[in-house]
């Protein structure tokens, strides 16, 4: 290419301008969203979920994810009276296209799980990558660095509630994002925007005039195995003890 | 100076231990993403990256712009609580060119998927037997999903 001065000193300016993006690096950020100001975390009310689905399907749809892999995903505890211990959980491909029909059982209860990343406080997931390609964001959610993440999976072992998975083409670690991209513009997340009951509500617990404070004063909330201490910030109301 | 006294090789080592140090920060320099350890151990340009990901589904505000009338009568029903895309599916791209036609809908997949009758659901839901419900006429033939009471002196 011929660029003679005169051409090279017209070009000088757009060049700074074009460098200062690459400086800068990170695409659109939403400009009103201070990180520092929220505390973000789900609530799951067991008694309103019906097993439809919708989340996991709104999950796939939003996040691309793929075939056979799972953001979130519903399962369906069958508890009975005499093996409390012991339940039936089935979750046929997530409870993507819902449950089969259950028999009236007299002598047992039913009830649907939906499952996510816990985002948790303190997360183990964190804790083992070699690499800072997985951390907590200022407003508590656990996120990962695709591009710099090598695809170890430490991190795949080290969630208790098995909430990650080797991307199948990407082959990184892939995970809930508590709909990061839609929580930071003021959104709900896929999977609330698409239940149909209510039973899961985004929660902020650094808002105070967020409900989520009321209801967690007023019921029988609690975390998936909180003997972990991994700080879970997703809240279960009404969960059974038979639940893992 | 009988302390430095052949010691000319220990002099060249330790140079060579400088110099290494210098290559080490300057390839760190270029190595190290520039916002990495901004608010941790991590790549801070991640969080605008992932932030920046693109929206599929709308969100219920954005549809009741245009759609306040349908807001109206899904408010007096039983399905207030029913965000739009909980049936109608991700939007976005409705919602950004309104000349993109949302897909048609089927009822008889969607409500069934909510309201076919299983001992797991809770027991207050309304649940129906697809099969002894209607024996196959379409659900909104009765009801409409909007507001789905039937409206002239039927069960609700």
């Amino acid at each position: 290419m011929n660029v003679d001065r005169r051409h090279f000193l017209i070009m000088l300016p757009a060049a700074a301008i074009a460098w200062k993006y690459v400086l800068a690096g990170t695409p659109e950020e939403s400009p009103n969203y201070k990180m520092s100001d929220h505390w973000w975390s789900m609530l799951i009310d067991i008694p309103k979920c019906i097993g439809c689905g919708n989340c996991v399907r709104a999950c796939a749809l939003e996040n691309d994810v793929p075939e056979g892999h799972f953001r979130t995903w519903v399962e369906r505890y069958h508890v009975t009276d005499w093996d409390m211990v012991n339940p039936e959980v089935i979750s046929p491909d997530g409870g993507k296209e819902g449950f089969p029909a259950a028999q009236v059982d007299d002598n047992g209860k039913y009830f649907f799980v939906p499952k996510l990343c816990n985002h948790c406080a303190d997360s183990p997931c964190t804790q083992v990558c070699p690499v800072g390609a997985t951390f907590i964001s200022p407003d508590g959610v656990v996120l990962i660095d695709q591009t710099y993440c090598l695809g170890c999976a430490y991190c795949v072992q080290a969630c208790p509630y098995g909430c990650r998975y080797i991307h199948p083409e990407k082959k990184v670690a892939d995970k809930c994002t508590l709909c990061y991209h839609r929580i930071t513009k003021g959104l709900t997340t896929a999977c609330c925007e698409a239940c149909p009951t209510g039973a899961r509500q985004l929660a902020d617990l650094k808002d105070p005039n967020d409900p989520i404070h009321a209801f967690l004063r007023t019921h029988n909330v609690q975390v998936l195995k909180p003997q972990m201490a991994t700080g879970a910030k997703v809240f279960y109301n009404e969960l059974d003890g038979s639940v893992r | 100076m009988s302390l430095f006294k052949d010691a000319g090789h220990l002099f060249r080592f330790a140079f060579l231990f400088v110099v290494a140090f210098f290559v080490f920060l300057v390839v760190r320099h270029f190595v190290v993403p520039k916002t990495f350890g901004e608010y941790g151990h991590y790549r801070a340009a991640a969080i605008g990256e992932i932030a920046a990901h693109p929206i599929h589904f709308a969100g219920h505000e954005t549809c009741e712009t245009c759609h306040a009338d349908i807001l109206d009568v899904k408010k007096a029903g039983k399905h207030a609580g029913v965000n739009c895309e909980a049936c109608h599916g991700p939007l976005a791209n409705h919602a950004n060119d309104p000349s993109i036609a949302p897909p048609k809908l089927d009822t008889a997949v969607l409500c069934i998927r909510c309201h076919a009758v299983s001992a797991a659901k809770p027991k207050g839901f309304p649940q129906i037997d697809p099969a002894q419900h209607s024996g196959g006429v379409p659900c909104e033939t009765c009801h409409q999903p909007h507001s789905p009471a039937i409206q002239t002196g039927g069960a609700k």
